[in-house]
Formats: structure tokens, C-alpha cells, sequence
């Protein structure tokens, strides 16, 4: 018997993911379209808030698209499909989260024509832990946090929390009815992460979303200013 | 849980440095995980055992080393470790700060790998 050597490796284990990521971000710049990931756990309004985030988008001109994660219906989709703008269900089969793999065989089949859209949503699965760890090329990643859930949540998924660029509380037009401590929740955020900026939004309504489709604006704008064609 | 996902992206890619190396017989691999790289170590070594088996790592350990998450604070220009990831405070001056330098690694570092020789030569 001898004695064990070392082999050195040192490689990222989600390296293939993050690699993929990295060329759809770059076809995604290429084509002067914007990618924003929605992440939130299950039930707190992603479908409702993307189908108004396409309306809202599409009355101002603008050209928005949506990839749908969904372990196991197409129901999402066919909610979004009512806003007019193309939308595409990905069916994870049980998978908790999505990968970049999927998004780029899922904008093979789907055939679009990124050129042609400004915005590109992709509404993750309902899960505040597993989305964390795969980046999908996007540019921008929201959690959502709707004001039924629990001022807490961000300290009990930091992970998720940390890894958003934007935080957007939903369904403001409850947050009376359920006595939502919003100096809890915003303290919650900036706990977990310090700076973030968080929106205050009811799809029901329609109030915060001015706001929201501004931020969405002029974030594309400055994009577009660094790498967008 | 997407451990069980993240175990065999690790047996894939290990297994694989082990065939190029030409090895036979892995005894650990060794991981650094990061407390932000959103991977709970028990469910990572639970489905380590399920995605080995029937590779060249069945029977291998997974020694997994725990990485901290360390912030930079401009006010003390200085890196400190956390020991939670509830509160991104400098522990220095209770200073917020974002600048995270360490604890997203998810990164296969090294194979603890057996020679096998000839019993008699």
C-alpha cells in the first residue's frame, strides 16, 4: 500500500453553468436585449407582477418577452400569454430551480428573435434557496417578498437575498390587512444586504409599478450606454 | 434541494480530472464551500454517496472546508470574517457593507488519489 498524493484541480463545480451564463449574457448584450431573473418563494405574486410588468412595458412601446419556470404546469404561461407579449413555459419536471442550460435550449426551440425584444423576463421557480446558486445570464436579479409572508423572510433565505441586485415587496394593497411591519422588513433587507433598493408595488392596483417599469427603463438605458448594442 | 444536482456536477467533473491524471483509486475529494454559495454541506454529503455510486469515487470521502464570508469596510480599509450571514456589519465598526471579498466558493480544490503498483516487482 502507498501513501496518497495530491492531484490539484481548483475549478468552480458550477463552472459549466456559470461559463454558459457568461455567453448567453453576451448574446443577450449583443442583441441589446435586457434579461431580469424573478426569484421569490412559491405564492408570492411573480406571475401577477410579470404579467403587470408586461402590460405596462407594452403600453409605453417597449418590446418585453417572458421564459416561464414552472415545476410541473404551463398555467403560468397561459396568464401571461394574456398580456400580448410572446411568453414560453419551462417545465422543469420537478427541478427546484433553473439552469443556464435550460434557458439557452429553451431559446432554440422557442426560435425568438432576441434582436426584436428590449426585455426579456425569466420568472424562476418558486423557491428562495436552490435559484441562488445559478446565475442565467441575466442582468438583473429581483426577489420578490409579498407583504403576507413575513417580515423575516430575508434573514431566514439571506443567501437568495444577498445574491438579488433588487428587492420588491407585492401585494402593498394587503399590507394594512395583514399588519405588514414594512421598517421590519425593509430592516430585514438591509441586514442581509446592505444598500439594495427596494420598490413597493401592488400589481392589483397598479401602485409602484410607475416606478418600477422607470427603474426597469433606465436601468436598460444604462446598459445599453456600457454593452448593449 | 439542488444538492443532489451540485453532487453530480462534482462526481462528473472529479471523475473526469481523475481519468485524465490516469488514477485508479480516489480516496477524498476536497471542496471549499462558501457560506454564500447557497449549498447546505449535510444534504451536499448525503447526495455525494448517492451520485458516486458506480464511479471511480464509490467509497471516496468528501472533505468539505467551510469558507466564511469576509467583507471589506472602507472606513477601517480592512477584511473581516463574519460568523453569521444574517448581518453584514463590519465586526470591526458595526459599519453595513456589501463588499463581499470570500464565501461564494463552491470549488472542487484537490483528489486524494492511491497509486496503485504491482504487489511484486
Amino acid at each position: 500500500m502507498n501513501s496518497p498524493r495530491i492531484l490539484e484541480i481548483r475549478r468552480g463545480v458550477l463552472e459549466k453553468n456559470d461559463l454558459l451564463a457568461q455567453s448567453l449574457r453576451a448574446r443577450f448584450d449583443a442583441a441589446g436585449v435586457m434579461v431580469v431573473n424573478l426569484v421569490s418563494g412559491p405564492g408570492a405574486g411573480k406571475t401577477t407582477f410579470l404579467q403587470a410588468t408586461l402590460r405596462f412595458l407594452r403600453e409605453a412601446g417597449a418590446h418585453p418577452a417572458a421564459l416561464v419556470g414552472d415545476l410541473a404546469t404551463d398555467n403560468d404561461a397561459q396568464r401571461l400569454a394574456r398580456s400580448g407579449a410572446p411568453v414560453r413555459q419551462i417545465v422543469t419536471g420537478g427541478n427546484c430551480h433553473l439552469e443556464a442550460e435550460m434557458i439557452a435550449s429553451h431559446l432554440t426551440a422557442w426560435g425568438i428573435d432576441l434582436n426584436a425584444l428590449d426585455y426579456l423576463f425569466i420568472e424562476n421557480v418558486g423557491n428562495l434557496v436552490c435559484p441562488a446558486s445559478y446565475d442565467l445570464g441575466e442582468h438583473l436579479r429581483v426577489v420578490l417578498l409579498s407583504v403576507t409572508e413575513g417580515e423575516d423572510k430575508p434573514l431566514k433565505y439571506p443567501v437568495l437575498f444577498n445574491s438579488a441586485d433588487v428587492a420588491v415587496f407585492t401585494k402593498i394593497d394587503l399590507a394594512a390587512a395583514v399588519e405588514f411591519d414594512r421598517p421590519a422588513a425593509a430592516a430585514a433587507v438591509e441586514a442581509v444586504h446592505p444598500g439594495m433598493t427596494i420598490l413597493d408595488t401592488s400589481a392589483k392596483t397598479g401602485e409602484g409599478m410607475d416606478h418600477w417599469i422607470r427603474m426597469l427603463t433606465h436601468f436598460r438605458q444604462t446598459l445599453s450606454q456600457r454593452t448593449l448594442t | 434541494m439542488h444538492e443532489l444536482s451540485i453532487a453530480y456536477s462534482l462526481v462528473e467533473m472529479a471523475s473526469r480530472a481523475a481519468e485524465d491524471a490516469g488514477v485508479t483509486r480516489v480516496a477524498a475529494v476536497h471542496l471549499r464551500l462558501g457560506a454564500l454559495a447557497g449549498v447546505v454541506k449535510e444534504s451536499l454529503l448525503f447526495s455525494y454517496d448517492v451520485a458516486t455510486e458506480g464511479t471511480i469515487l464509490a467509497g471516496s470521502r468528501l472533505e468539505i472546508e467551510e469558507v466564511p464570508v469576509a467583507l471589506y469596510c472602507a472606513a477601517c480599509a480592512a477584511v473581516s470574517t463574519l460568523d453569521t450571514i444574517q448581518s453584514f456589519r463590519c465586526p470591526r465598526c458595526g459599519r453595513p457593507s456589501s463588499d463581499v471579498r470570500q464565501g461564494r466558493e463552491l470549488e472542487l480544490i484537490s483528489l486524494e488519489v492511491l497509486d496503485e503498483q504491482p504487489a511484486y516487482s
